[in-house]
């Protein structure tokens, strides 16, 4: 059952405001917001990975966001996590100055402080997220020596604990992660973003490229750790079926922009928008 | 001493010594930072010492005395070359005397006894990043002390523990200066690294081959990095003795009687340990 959490009386915890990411100078046609037919302008060849993407996000709530390969849902995820600089655009974290401080107008320092205090991230490729030659325990003992953890009795138990949540065993937490197998490795990814209890969960794609018992064990777990730590999730997926099972809301992307936001059994069982349409019957 | 018409006084000409001070006076100023510096073309290979050498013939004085130490050995090839050199382009005295010295350049060892506050001792690094284990890549380390992003040398120290229950690191033990730049100390051994803490002589690190300079000025906060839970620990030489002087509770050298075969052990500090005999020590 989906719990709906779009109370207007609450406030977000995550707000993103007119994020735009452009690759390119622009030049005056797009830079004056005549419409572009795909994500890059006809003149210059800039390309607008993401373009004036506005969301909230609240306490406990999952939002699924969806759309084609190339559609701007990981640059939109990425650029949130300060992995990508932004080119325009706000966001604002309740945690950080009482949601009323532009995270992208942070310092380094700051930004730092923010990534390995109030959010974490989980890649859809595992390479990006875990060193692969350090112990399980030591990926996620990483995030919490990032956030100035130096206590190893500490960090090891923290770890240990972690690891037992997203069900892996801990005789197992000496082994580098590159001889798991991929749903294992995203299960350390997941527990690395827990390390350090943040408000905020990013996951891109989690159960791509993984066989369908290990995509419903993840996400299993992913149900199961929002009821536990609760954390709010921004959920990126190509794959309805997963945004179904667990997204509470849902925004459609394409070509940069988002085209459709609604509750997800709204998008699903009655998509207004032409392409989020072909993208249901295409799938469903 | 050579001759003077042709050699300038120790070697480099004026404006490379001015170069070099100049370097070494930020480096004094920004303790455990690397200082990049116009390193010299010298009659030595690179690697043998060369930057700690150009840091001696830039600072050294005609009234100085010069104590130069490999591995705490006045005697090594390495040691006795560099003292013939600097002896013959400066003229100045050589002693074994660690306390007579006003400048002792070393290489892996810090002399025995406490430097006094006018002692220079000059260290010769090969490797002067300390996070060079961690990231190959220059601009990112240099970004990482920029920006005080130590993680992945604690992640590295993390991952003995959690691995091998001890810290494996034996030599170049990475410290914190001054809660600030995680500096390489140089190949000293574990025991030497609490020295730098505190101490009234000024440090000074050439490695001449990676062009850096970093210094320690006296009354500085040096600590090894250490977890909450687990303290530093340093070599432990606890009921072994110097067979040639008797001295306990310093840094020893084991070695082995090719005959017998037996293990036996002396001080790794040849000076400390002569002066000890002149004074009678016996084992």
């Amino acid at each position: 059952m989906q719990t709906v959490k779009n109370n207007k009386k609450e406030k977000p915890i995550l707000e993103v405001r007119g994020l735009t990411v452009r690759y390119g100078q622009g030049c005056d046609y797009c830079l004056n917001g005549q419409p572009l037919l795909k994500n890059s302008c006809p003149h210059c060849k800039t390309v607008w990975a993401c373009n004036d993407v506005n969301l909230e996000l609240y306490p406990g709530e999952i939002l699924g966001v969806v759309g084609e390969s190339g559609s701007g849902k990981s640059t939109m995820m990425k650029s949130i996590y300060f992995d990508f600089p932004v080119t325009e655009g706000s966001a604002y974290l309740q945690a950080y100055g009482a949601g009323k401080a532009n995270m992208f107008a942070a310092t380094a320092q700051q930004k730092k402080y923010i990534r390995n205090h109030m959010m974490g991230m989980v890649y859809q490729n595992p390479v990006l997220g875990l060193r692969m030659d350090y112990s399980a325990a030591g990926n996620i003992a990483e995030k919490l020596i990032a956030a100035g953890g130096r206590n190893f009795g500490s960090m090891t138990a923290r770890a240990s604990q972690l690891l037992e949540a997203v069900e892996i065993l801990p005789g197992r937490m000496k082994e580098p992660p590159k001889n798991f197998s991929g749903g294992m490795q995203q299960r350390v990814q997941i527990s690395k973003a827990l390390a350090n209890n943040p408000q905020v969960l990013l996951l891109d794609e989690v159960t791509t490229g993984l066989d369908l018992s290990v995509q419903a064990k993840v996400l299993d777990l992913i149900r199961r750790i929002r009821q536990e730590f609760g954390v709010s999730i921004l959920l990126v997926s190509h794959d309805l079926a997963v945004i179904r099972m667990l997204a509470d809301r849902t925004v459609v992307m394409l070509e940069g922009k988002i085209i459709e936001r609604g509750l997800t059994d709204q998008i699903l069982d009655d998509p207004q928008h032409p392409y989020t349409q072909q993208l249901v019957h295409s799938l469903l | 001493m050579i001759d003077q018409k042709h050699y300038n006084f120790a070697f480099l000409d004026e404006n490379s010594k001015r170069e070099i001070r100049r370097s070494l006076l930020k480096a004094v100023a920004i303790p455990g930072y690397q200082v990049p510096f116009g390193s010299r073309e010298l009659p030595i290979g690179r690697g043998w010492g060369t930057g700690g050498i150009q840091i001696t013939l830039s600072v050294i004085g005609k009234e100085d005395v010069l104590k130069v130490i490999d591995q705490g050995s006045d005697d090594s090839v390495n040691a006795v070359n560099i003292k013939k050199f600097v002896s013959a382009c400066t003229g100045v005295e050589i002693t074994t005397d660690s306390e007579a010295a006003s400048i002792i350049q070393t290489r892996h060892r810090i002399p025995e006894i406490p430097l006094k506050k006018e002692q220079i001792l000059v260290l010769q690094v090969p490797t002067p990043e300390p996070l060079r284990i961690v990231e190959p890549r220059e601009a990112v380390t240099k970004k990482m002390h920029a920006e005080g992003e130590y993680s992945p040398m604690w992640l590295t120290l993390y991952e003995d523990l959690l691995r091998c229950g001890k810290i494996g690191i034996s030599a170049e033990y990475p410290v914190l200066v001054e809660n600030r730049y995680i500096m390489n100390p140089s190949p000293i051994p574990r025991y030497d690294t609490p020295k730098l803490n505190d101490s009234d002589c000024l440090y000074l690190f050439g490695a001449g081959r990676e062009k850096k300079i970093y210094a320690i000025p006296p009354h500085t906060r040096v600590m090894p990095l250490e977890f909450d839970d687990i303290p530093f620990e340093t070599e432990n030489f606890t009921g072994k003795r110097c067979h040639l002087c008797g001295a306990e509770g310093v840094y020893l050298d084991e070695l082995t009687d090719e005959e017998t075969g037996a293990k036996y052990y002396e001080c790794s500090d040849t000076g400390y340990c002569a002066k000890r005999r002149e004074q009678g020590c016996r084992p």
